[in-house]
């Protein structure tokens, strides 16, 4: 109903997840593999270069960043995304090369002696990402980095749940009331 | 389980195995007849369910609606939509359904709500309201109770009897208890009693202890959306199917998709135009067909097989076919509150307040409806749509939102009339195809605004509702005009008079003795929104007449 998607309005992308249906066994397995990569120690992307995923970690550590509590750099966002690139969302390697090549130039405009966004201040990365919150490319890696940062840890992000963690989500098969305060008080009696 | 040879009649073809096929199905191979079950979807199992939001969630389509592991793919059916008759539809994702063996059952909420005797009958009561073709039913709430009752205690529904003032009468008690209360549950209860109102256990097919077999829920909170990998919702696919194939009368059929029905030359059912899934088309011979497909597909097969002697489409001599067409309306609103609820445990909704159900001419419109309160929001979907107004969209502040806000937010859904009008209908594009080359479902539908009034009126409530709950921030989704339909209703409506309506009151086609329709469309009015449960006691009711039109002879006319 109508009010109600209104309300859930966003600019999402498309993912075909048809697609995403059909291969699902090989893309677990994927992410499995680039998991273990990234645990050891091992920086393996299939479609980034390290300077592209240098890149993107940091506009991804902007969107959710680290501070007294981890971020999207600590979740392994950007290998979510890479693996996202090799696999379901194959369709948007554009969007990613694209627009880090665009990021790039105007680091350069922007901030002479500069070559990459990486490298500036975070004052100066928020800078220059507000003068591109509109675009399709910071929309993707936005709507990457919150899928990255909170869907299974199996698709490559959300390392040792720390999304979940920060939000004060588990994953189980099973919970026994009472669930939360309200309804502890109510049982107690005290309504 | 029983495999029909390819060239075999059976009995009946059940096209649609979804909230109401299953049912019809399995009560007319209890009875000894052969029944073969058409689903356009895959025939999926609890193994095949996961917790997995970016998998089973509606993320992934173009904003927002598709679940399309479990409901249709708009890139292979697309549909059209326009407001008005005058204008020209355009393309854009519309209809939303289950598209599975079990239907919008495997993945809806579970609400369970009976209609109440009101439903029935309100162009009596109320009077004729201009614009709309406001009916009464064929049927009475009396009629229909034995159904309602068969329902709740073949499929496993928990709930209360008698706690809710407002319930129309009932012969018997739920099976179950109401599930666990949880914190929305609280907080809905604790502010309807400040306001003086009646909250009550929400009625839900979900089993709240093992019933028949099956397991009771775990509380594991991957439910709406997801299919139960416990078999502890009350879907047909848990409740119904596995009886169904045991009788060994009746062959389920997936990725089944139905392009026309067959009529002989005297205008009678005699069998069904299939693809499977290999696209390679299939007659399936029959005596009889029931079609089971929704509120919008039922309407677009009764249109797609017009033929010679049906110029105008099958069962539609009335010129009604997908007229009337409702869908789900409501209001939206949510709230924060001080201490954590952690509602993402548990079912989605355990309490409702239905004082405001019947119309009532002090308001100056038309309409009523229900509220319940709900967890709304998986993670990745809360990080994306269920932030406070105005919460920036990135940054420490949004990081801050995220973990402040989480687990201390509730939703109040309200559940409100939908008003039949003649011009809101389904039709068949006439350019747009879909992957199999039929033509496009075409959607015209604009809100009465009888109906938008009702929905501002839920809002209003549930604000004051999230208020007197002591909510500490609070908001209400716009009211708008509908642009999408998860409830499909009313475009096959039934009646006594065979000018005004498809079907008859015991579901059988005016004009072709040997097709039933069984779904959504039969509805004549909307109810408040939650259709579930009147289409499965009509099917449980339509199984019965159908069985004893059968058992006297009278359907195999075609042969």
């Amino acid at each position: 109903m109508d009010s109600r998607r209104e309300f859930l309005a966003g600019a999402v992308s498309g993912l075909s997840s048809a697609w995403l249906y059909l291969h699902w066994p090989s893309v677990l397995a994927a992410q499995a593999h680039a998991r273990r990569a990234a645990q050891s120690g091992l920086a393996i992307f299939e479609f980034f270069s390290k300077e592209q995923a240098a890149e993107v970690e940091a506009v991804a550590a902007q969107i959710i960043p680290s501070n007294d509590t981890p971020g999207a750099r600590e979740a392994g966002v950007v290998h979510f995304i890479d693996r996202a690139l090799t696999s379901f969302d194959r369709d948007k390697q554009g969007t990613y090369a694209q627009g880090v090549a665009a990021l790039q130039t105007k680091v350069r405009d922007q901030f002479p002696g500069h070559d990459r966004f990486a490298d500036l201040a975070a004052q100066q990365e928020i800078q220059l990402l507000t003068a591109i919150e509109n675009t399709e490319f910071f929309e993707l890696v936005r709507l990457h980095t919150i899928m990255g940062f909170l869907a299974k840890p199996e698709y490559g992000g959300n390392d040792n749940h720390v999304g979940w963690k920060l939000i004060g989500f588990a994953d189980q098969m099973r919970y026994e009331p009472p669930f939360g305060y309200y309804d502890r008080e109510f049982q107690k009696g005290g309504k | 389980m029983v495999r029909f040879a390819d060239k075999a009649q059976v009995d009946f073809v059940v096209i649609g195995g979804g909230g109401a096929g299953p049912i019809v199905a399995k009560e007319l191979s209890m009875a000894g007849l052969q029944v073969v079950i058409l689903e356009q979807g895959p025939y999926l199992h609890e193994g095949d369910f996961e917790h997995d939001e970016l998998k089973f969630k509606d993320i992934f389509d173009p904003p927002g609606i598709g679940r399309e592991v479990l409901t249709r793919d708009h890139a292979l059916q697309p549909d059209t939509f326009r407001k008005t008759e005058k204008e020209k539809a355009v393309v854009v994702p519309f209809i939303e359904y289950g598209r599975c063996i079990g239907g919008g059952t495997v993945h809806f909420t579970g609400n369970y709500w009976r209609f109440h005797e009101i439903d029935f009958h309100e162009r009596s009561k109320w009077g004729e309201l201009p614009g709309t073709g406001l009916a009464d039913w064929p049927i009475t709430y009396a009629e229909l109770e034995p159904y309602y009752t068969k329902a709740e205690w073949e499929l496993g529904i928990s709930g209360q009897a008698g706690a809710n003032p407002f319930d129309p009468p009932r012969s018997k008690s739920y099976p179950l208890p109401p599930m666990p209360i949880k914190s929305s549950g609280v907080l809905l209860e604790r502010g309807a009693r400040r306001l003086g109102w009646h909250p009550y256990p929400a009625p839900l097919a979900i089993l709240s202890r093992p019933y028949k077999g099956r397991a009771a829920c775990a509380h594991c909170g991957f439910c709406e959306y997801f299919g139960c990998e416990w078999g502890a919702k009350s879907s047909t696919l848990a409740a119904v199917i596995p009886a169904a194939e045991k009788t060994g009368r009746c062959e389920i059929r997936p990725n089944s998709y139905v392009r026309k029905i067959s009529t002989d030359m005297r205008g009678r059912v005699d069998g069904v135009i299939y693809f499977d899934h290999a696209k390679q088309e299939h007659f399936q011979k029959a005596k009889a067909a029931v079609v089971c497909c929704n509120g919008a597909e039922t309407p677009r097969l009764l249109l797609m097989s017009k033929s010679n002697l049906f110029a105008q489409g099958l069962a539609n001599s009335s010129g009604l076919v997908g007229k009337f067409f409702m869908v789900d309306l409501g209001s939206t609103c949510q709230g924060i509150f001080e201490h954590p609820l952690n509602d993402y445990k548990g079912v989605r909704a355990t309490r409702i307040v239905q004082d405001f159900y019947d119309s009532d001419t002090k308001r100056g419109f038309f309409g009523g409806g229900g509220i319940d309160a709900r967890f709304n929001f998986y993670p990745i979907s809360f990080a994306l749509y269920g932030l406070p107004p105005g919460t920036p969209r990135w940054g420490t502040e949004f990081k801050h939102a995220l973990i402040e806000n989480f687990n201390r937010s509730m939703t109040l859904y309200g559940h409100t009339t939908c008003l039949p009008i003649e011009s809101n209908s389904i039709s068949l594009d006439p350019e747009v195809k879909d992957a199999w080359g039929l033509p496009a479902l075409r959607i015209t539908y604009k809100c009465h605004p009888d109906d938008l009034s009702t929905m501002k009126f839920f809002a209003e409530r549930s604000m004051e509702l999230l208020d007197a709950a002591g909510a500490i921030k609070k908001w209400a989704a716009p009211v708008e005009d509908a642009t999408s339909a998860g409830h499909l209703m009313g475009t096959c409506r039934m009646g006594n008079n065979p000018k005004s309506s498809v079907v008859n009151k015991n579901h059988r086609a005016h004009d072709i003795p040997n097709l039933f329709i069984v779904d959504g469309s039969s509805f004549v009015t909307s109810g408040r929104n939650q259709p579930t449960c009147t289409i499965q006691a009509l099917a449980y009711r339509a199984a019965d007449h159908i069985v004893s039109t059968a058992k006297s002879g009278s359907i195999t006319s075609s042969i």
